[in-house]
């Protein structure tokens, strides 16, 4: 089947352009990029001028499967992706149980097939998330796991840490880290500061990131390993990663759209949509990252989309669950930084498809004859007030809720195929 | 009539005026709980309900009596005890607590931010009694009462407040308060016991307690939390007194007029000396807890106020229709 889809704006993050152009996809491949007409027989679509860029490769999402499919199933996770202009889905193995070995493993890419977008599964680094021992590294690659990562759970046992990194090296896996410092971080709600100060709310200093990060970092000196940094959310954490990156370590690091566009503040009263891990920061350290995802010092941006229920959530803050639903609103949420002049789409893009999927050695993400024609078209300006309840996601804990945004996805597709249309909505 | 707060979660949100209300109010409650008899009929047929999720003996107390001499049914729960231990979330006690129709509700919780979250949920008033670090609003309108009675004025003074500020509800109010109120404010404690951040609340911070007390009008001291602190905040409570504990040398670089205070309950002996407390010429902690009485008097009036409004005809009315 051979689709044409005319008159779009392309973005193309290995190139950093915008060019209005038209694209042919045959066989669920970009078959040619340029000014030439329909092909005969194609099934033509105008893009409006719209822009049209790689669908989002969005690293680090929780799904409640197995243990929590209240909160969320793949069916629903991956609708709202679609919805959301996220054609790859990274898994998270934080679910209960952790994804910790090959049978488990099978199970959940057996239940992502319900998605109508691509699920790759990460595995735990360690059997349940513990700390104490390494999961069977080899056997969870040989059954399709992309990368290993005990999510927030930190291993305090450094001796265990380095011998699962050493294993991982061996077998050229990717490991990625959620740098913090566990002893400052323990029990903390929001980050320490006069914030914190005033609602009475135990803190973490920003510091214990870049503590965090430094000890991995000598991990990754000392055992030659692949590795990714979940979260990079502060500024003083920022001169330690860009060390590492000129000593040629191989290392990269990501950061959630919520902490892109979100501080301390925005807690507020106490709402518990806005307790994140690691906790939101302040807006210094917020306009320092943006900065890094715009010098590519940050290479991925991802939603860190954790769903959670009412329950959870309905608590006083210090007891209710960390995490935010992101998928839906991720693209939206980025056009702010577009909008405010911080992020030119290219570079959005670099960020949110091209490098996740060229860290994980997918093919996606591109913007290229040759590249799976995983796309998403989207205008950037429609203006909308965000009512959590209209979320494909089962659970609505969204910080966004009754905020104003801008930016809609008109249609998504994965392999060629359209997997959300926005006028059937 | 200033005061038009519906529920009072904290003095963050109260303004200078509705703070004068109450203090005017509560100077009038002092004098009739002095009288022999002290009844009034100002909340006859309320309903009270005291939830305390964190023991508290003097607090809890001082609103039960308050309740009372207003006229209201007042009733106790003890959460410790109650189905709280058996799981049931916050949310949920208060809806059940909500389908009892009470009119006022007083909640100390041991997380900040509970009484808030609660208060969203039921149509009654709600004071906040204390909750986790965040706020204890009566302790600061009462320790405001205790200083305008004893200096003759709330404003201009400079206010001493030592010791743990990093645990106290207590610390964060009077700060609020005091500030709003125009007094120069200053916190003197050692730096573990100090949050982060709190440079930039106006105030000025002291790690020398002599230079922090010096010229002080007044001098408030707090309870050092042991049962807040998860360990190693400070050497030992030996070496805390001697630091940070008042006593007459220390207090001798205040003003010679200057009064202390201190929210109970006393830890004599680690952040004061028991002569110092117990000089009647100094300490005015007894003052402190004969004003609880009244500004939860007064507090529990002006909402009770609020509320018959906000319901649009008078509760007395219907009472004797």
């Amino acid at each position: 089947m051979t689709l044409f889809l005319a008159n779009a704006r392309l973005i193309d993050p290995e190139a950093l352009t915008e060019t209005e152009a038209n694209l042919v996809i045959d066989n669920g491949i970009i078959a040619a990029i340029g000014a030439m007409s329909a092909p005969q027989g194609a099934t033509v679509i105008d893009c409006g001028g719209n822009y049209l860029a790689p669908g989002i490769v969005d690293l680090g999402v929780k799904i409640g499967e197995p243990g929590e499919r209240h909160k969320e199933s793949f069916r629903t996770a991956g609708q709202a992706a679609a919805a959301g202009g996220v054609t790859t889905i990274i898994a998270r193995p934080d679910t209960s149980p952790a994804i910790d070995t090959p049978e488990t493993l099978e199970f959940v890419t057996r239940r992502a097939a319900q998605a109508p977008v691509r699920i790759h599964h990460m595995a735990a680094l360690t059997k349940g998330r513990e700390g104490r021992e390494m999961t069977e590294i080899g056997f969870l690659m040989d059954a399709g796991a992309v990368a290993f990562t005990d999510t927030d759970h930190v291993t305090t046992d450094t001796k265990v840490l380095s011998r699962a990194l050493t294993y991982a090296r061996s077998l050229g896996a990717l490991v990625i880290g959620h740098p913090q410092e566990p002893g400052l971080t323990k029990g903390a709600a929001v980050t320490s500061g006069k914030f914190a100060s005033l609602r009475g709310l135990p803190g973490v200093t920003p510091m214990a990131e870049r503590m965090g990060l430094e000890r991995d970092i000598a991990l990754i000196e000392m055992t030659g390993v692949r590795y990714h940094a979940d979260q990079i959310t502060t500024a003083r954490a920022l001169p330690a990663l860009a060390r590492a990156k000129a000593a040629g370590l191989d290392v990269t690091a990501g950061v959630s759209i919520h902490h892109l566009t979100l501080n301390e503040y925005d807690v507020g009263e106490y709402r518990t949509f806005f307790k994140m891990t690691p906790p939101l920061r302040s807006e210094e350290d917020r306009l320092a990252v943006v900065q890094a995802v715009a010098d590519g010092l940050i290479d991925v941006i991802c939603s860190m989309h954790t769903p959670a229920d009412e329950e959870s959530k309905r608590l006083p803050f210090e007891e209710a669950d960390s995490g935010a639903v992101g998928l839906e609103t991720f693209l939206p949420a980025a056009m702010r930084l577009f909008h405010a002049g911080h992020l030119s789409l290219p570079q959005l893009f670099r960020a949110m498809s091209l490098n996740p999927a060229k860290r994980l050695g997918l093919p996606q993400g591109r913007m290229a004859e040759g590249a799976p024609a995983d796309l998403v078209l989207f205008d950037a300006d429609t203006p909308f007030v965000l009512d959590r309840f209209t979320l494909h996601s089962k659970s609505k804990n969204t910080p966004f809720d009754g905020t104003r945004m801008e930016g809609k996805v008109l249609a998504t597709f994965v392999g060629g195929v359209q997997v959300y249309n926005n006028d059937n909505e | 009539m200033a005061f038009r707060a519906r529920h009072l979660l904290g003095i963050e949100h109260l303004s200078q005026e509705d703070i004068r209300t109450v203090l005017d109010l509560a100077d009038r409650y002092v004098d009739l709980n002095r009288r022999t008899v002290k009844r009034t009929d100002v909340l006859e047929g309320m309903t009270q309900i005291n939830m305390f999720f964190e023991n508290s003996t003097r607090t809890q107390s001082s609103f039960e009596l308050a309740g009372k001499r207003l006229g209201a049914d007042v009733m106790n729960m003890s959460m410790q005890t109650s189905s709280v231990k058996k799981g049931e979330t916050l949310i949920d006690t208060a809806l059940t607590l909500n389908a009892m129709h009470p009119d006022l509700l007083v909640v100390r919780h041991q997380n900040s931010g509970a009484v808030d979250l609660l208060a969203q949920k039921v149509n009654c008033a709600v004071i906040n009694a204390g909750d986790g670090k965040h706020e204890h609003p009566t302790q600061a309108l009462l320790d405001a009462l205790t200083i305008k009675r004893a200096k003759g004025r709330i404003q201009r003074l400079t206010v001493a407040i030592c010791g743990d500020v990093a645990h106290s509800r207590v610390a964060r109010s009077n700060l609020i308060l005091l500030g709003k109120m125009e007094n120069r404010v200053r916190l003197v404690g050692p730096p573990t016991l100090m949050p982060a951040g709190i440079g930039e609340f106006g105030c000025e911070v002291y790690e020398d307690m002599r230079e922090g007390l010096k010229d002080a009008d007044v001098v408030m001291m707090l309870r050092l939390q042991k049962e807040r602190m998860d360990g190693g905040f400070i050497p030992s409570e030996r070496e805390y007194f001697h630091r940070y504990g008042l006593d007459a040398e220390k207090l001798a670089c205040a003003k010679p007029d200057a009064i202390v205070m201190h929210p109970g309950p006393m830890n004599r002996g680690v952040e004061i000396d028991g002569t110092i407390a117990d000089d009647i010429n100094r300490s005015v902690i007894q003052e402190q807890v004969e004003m609880g009485v009244a500004v939860r008097m007064a507090v529990m009036d002006l909402l009770a106020q609020n509320l018959r409004a906000d319901r649009g005809r008078a509760l007395t009315e219907e009472t004797y229709v």
